[in-house]
Formats: C-alpha cells, structure tokens, sequence
C-alpha cells in the first residue's frame, strides 16, 4: 500500500534522488561511537539538534497558553505550570532544555575546536556555527524574561544596561530592545516576545540549513 | 525528440521518463576504508537509540526538578538582588572585579567578552596551519584551556559568593487570599496593635504575612501574647491587651487562612 503510493508520487515527481542524496552518505568509523567508545564526542552536534527540535516543539505548545502581557503573562504561566494538564512537563522540557542546549552547543563547539576540525576548507561553516551560538544565546537571554516573574525583570534590567553600554550605538540597541530609552515593561516585554519567537527562531533555521548543508557538501572531518 | 540535456520527458513536465531514473537502492560502502557504514538506515538507528537515552534523563531532570517560578514583576521593588541564568553567571561575575567595573565597566562589559567571542568567531583565520592535533598547535589549544578554566573560576566564585537563601526568600510568590474583612476575627484583628504590622490584608509589612501560616489556634494566641524571642532579642514584641474571648476569635480566625 504505502509503496504503491510511493510509486505514484515517485512516477510523477521523481523524489528518490531528494531523500536519497540525504539518506546516502558514509559514516567512518573515526566518529562512530559503536567502534569506538571516545567517539561519543562526535554525537553532540546531533544532540544540540535534538533539543533544539525539542525546544521548537515544546515552545509551540508553550504560545497555546502563554500571553504576552504584562498584566496576564505571569498569570498564563502560573497557570499553564500549575493547572494545564502535563504543562508542567512541557514547560520543564522548555526550561531545562534551554540549559542543556546551550551545554551541549559549548560541548560541540570544544569538540570541533580540539580536533582541529575548523581548518581549511572547513572555515565557512565554523563562523556559521559561532553565529549559530550567539543565536542560541540570544534565545536564552530574551526566553528569560518571558515568565515575567522576578528574576525575569531584574536579570533583563542587567542585560540592557550591558548592552547600553556599548559605544555609539548603546543607547539605540536598549531603545531597540527595550522599546523606551528609560522604562523596561510592556513594551519590552511583546519586543522579546517577538524577538524570541520569530527573529530569532527564523534566523536559527536559516543558519541551521546552511550549517547542514555544508557539512553534507564537504563531509566530516577526517580522523587526527 | 530530444529536449534539454537528452533527457525524455513525461508529457509536459520536466521530470525525466522512468528509464533515466536513479535505482532506488543504497549505495555499496564496501570501497571505504575502515568499518564505514551507511548513515541510513544502520548509524540513523544507532543515533535514536542514543537521543532516546538521553530523552529518558532529559524527562527525569523535568520530573525531578519542576521549572521555578517567581513572584510576578514588579519593577517598584528596588532591593532585589538580580540573578542572570547560570549559564550568564561568569559574565556578571567579571564585572564585578575593580578593573572592569564602574569607570572600566566598559572592560568587562564589551572588551573581553566582545574580544573572546570576536577570537572565536576568527579561529579558522588565526589559526591557518595544517596540524589538527591539539598538541601539535599549542597557542590555539592554551588560550581556549585559558577560556575554560576563566569560565569556570568565574562562575564559581559568582555562585559562592551569591546569597542563595536571600534570593530564594526575595522571589518567593506572595500569595493573595480574600480577606473577609466583616469576619468578627478580621474586625478584632483591625482594632488590635497586630494589623499596623502585619497589614490590613494580613499580607506582612514589618511583620511577616499570616497567611498561610499551619499554626494552630492556641499556638497563634500564644505568639500573640508573649512575643517571639529569637537569640536573646524580641523579635516579634508582646502584643495583646484585649479579652481572653476576643483573642480566641482571632487565633482561630488567622489560622483558618490558607493560601490558596
């Protein structure tokens, strides 16, 4: 049945080369960690994608409920942590996994970092995955904000007065981020809202394709 | 007739007849060296297994330890102590040392990070020799040993020297009930010296709020009575000068508030 249908949509659009070309590549034995247990540091590049997946699943679910105001933003989150069924889990998935990625991406990094790995002609895609890194870090810093509790507003009041540090533009990027050159509230908080869940986001996939892209081009690394 | 690159073509779409068509079969690995093997389907299940182990600690880290949450914002509260993610926690160490703070403030806000990010990002450029091996390019390898041992210094001595008790107790959420405030207790309570401390909501001022409080009628009465001493000091004095009758509606009125 479901080959049959394959077939058909095969006949007419010709899909095998799409997949094929993806699904058919060599996977040497110098990063397999089934022939070589230290090769474990090869899989966490897959596992900073696995989270993000997971982040990007469990986020969409988060906007089912969350609101981003002042006034109910706390309230949607208390609610959908204490009421919702399994919010718990799904926020705590969001959370927590807000953590591990960023371990994760620091992990990968030092891995591609100590095996030499960004070297010619691997250099395009070392800058793309740092700019990848500040986008992961970009993510954590505005998401903090979001529950709109405590800590939230008080560690965001640091961060801009960081970045209204910097010379020249410091003052344009807190109005930019801030939405005011003085007050952190309403405002602030819809312009993270947005920064966090499409700027930022589509700027991640965007990256991430060309990331993927380039290491399917150019293969792994050889072994050292 | 031959259209394009001699290629047939179904009708009039581009799409090459059946015969042109790549076989839908996996490629042969046994020309690769070592025990290559296919990334689908053999590695792609092994690296399931893998994400499902690690899916399996993930959800337990979740169960275990439930996201937290604070008190809603409120911007008017000035005394309290912020806190970035623990990830940002070396950062917001650095500036608090002398020489990247205050006049230097932009040492440590913009110069080191942007310079560290900044190397970073140039590796590739700065570091152009052929050699892969980490001994075999000592620089490279000292400075990013450098990094990690800063990063970690740093954020060790942050969560030292951070006060984890006071910033669990400043973010602690408040809880509101509805105070009945034509309760017989509510009005005993609003004619006696307990509610210029405690609030009129009971919510706490200089006195810590009473709701919520799990103490019993009697032990709420004897607070009320004779005080609270800790280490020598009244901490909570002597407060009540009305009935033995007024003070029972009382005791039994704050102890039947519960948070909600």
């Amino acid at each position: 049945m479901l080959n049959k249908l394959y077939d058909w949509v095969d006949e007419r659009l010709d899909i095998t080369p799409i997949w094929r070309d993806i699904a058919d590549h060599e996977v040497p034995e110098h990063v397999n960690p089934a022939h070589h247990f230290s090769a474990f540091v090869y899989c966490f590049g897959g596992l900073t994608f696995f989270i993000t997946v997971i982040q990007i699943l469990s986020g969409m679910f988060l906007t089912m409920y969350y609101v981003p105001d002042i006034e109910n933003a706390w309230q949607s989150v208390y609610y959908l942590q204490n009421e919702v069924a399994f919010g718990e889990i799904v926020r705590g998935m969001h959370h927590w996994g807000a953590s591990l990625v960023v371990v994760m991406i620091f992990l990968h990094t030092l891995r591609v970092f100590f095996t030499g790995s960004y070297k010619k002609p691997r250099e395009l895609n070392w800058v793309v995955g740092v700019l990848l890194f500040g986008v992961i870090l970009g993510l954590s810093f505005t998401g903090y904000l979001l529950p709109w509790d405590m800590k939230a507003l008080f560690a965001t009041k640091v961060g801009i007065e960081i970045a209204a540090s910097v010379p020249l533009v410091g003052g344009m990027i807190k109005t930019l981020l801030a939405g005011d050159a003085t007050i952190l509230g309403a405002q602030t908080l819809t312009r993270f809202f947005a920064i966090h869940v499409f700027f930022l986001p589509a700027a991640l996939l965007g990256l991430l394709a060309a990331h993927f892209i380039m290491i399917r081009r150019q293969g792994i690394s050889g072994p050292l | 007739m031959h259209r394009g690159k001699g290629m047939k073509f179904v009708g009039d779409s581009r799409v090459p007849g059946m015969e042109h068509r790549k076989p839908n079969i996996p490629k042969d690995y046994s020309e690769y060296p070592g025990k290559t093997e296919a990334f689908w389907p053999n590695f792609l299940l092994k690296e399931w297994m893998i994400g499902a182990v690690f899916l399996i600690g993930y959800l337990l880290l979740t169960i275990a330890h439930p996201s937290p949450l604070e008190g809603q914002a409120d911007p008017t509260d000035t005394a309290y102590i912020p806190l970035p993610d623990w990830y940002f926690l070396f950062l917001y160490q650095l500036l608090k040392y002398e020489f990247a703070s205050g006049p230097f403030n932009i040492v440590g806000a913009i110069i080191i990070p942007g310079l560290a990010f900044g190397a970073l990002a140039l590796a590739p450029f700065l570091d152009r020799g052929p050699e892969r091996r980490p001994s075999k390019r000592p620089l490279p390898t000292g400075f990013m040993l450098l990094a990690i041992a800063s990063i970690i210094f740093l954020t060790w001595e942050s969560v030292a020297n951070h006060d984890w008790e006071a910033a669990e107790a400043q973010g602690q959420i408040t809880e509101e009930v509805e105070i009945d405030t034509t309760d017989p207790g509510y009005e005993i309570y609003a004619g006696s010296a307990c509610i210029s401390c405690h609030g009129d909501n009971l919510e706490g001022a200089v006195g810590p709020t009473l709701v919520g409080t799990g103490l019993t009628p009697e032990e709420i009465a004897e607070i009320a009575v004779n005080g609270i001493e800790e280490g020598g000091a009244m901490i909570m004095p002597p407060s009540w000068d009305g009935t033995e009758e007024d003070l029972q509606v009382m005791a039994e009125f704050i102890s039947g508030l519960e948070a909600e």
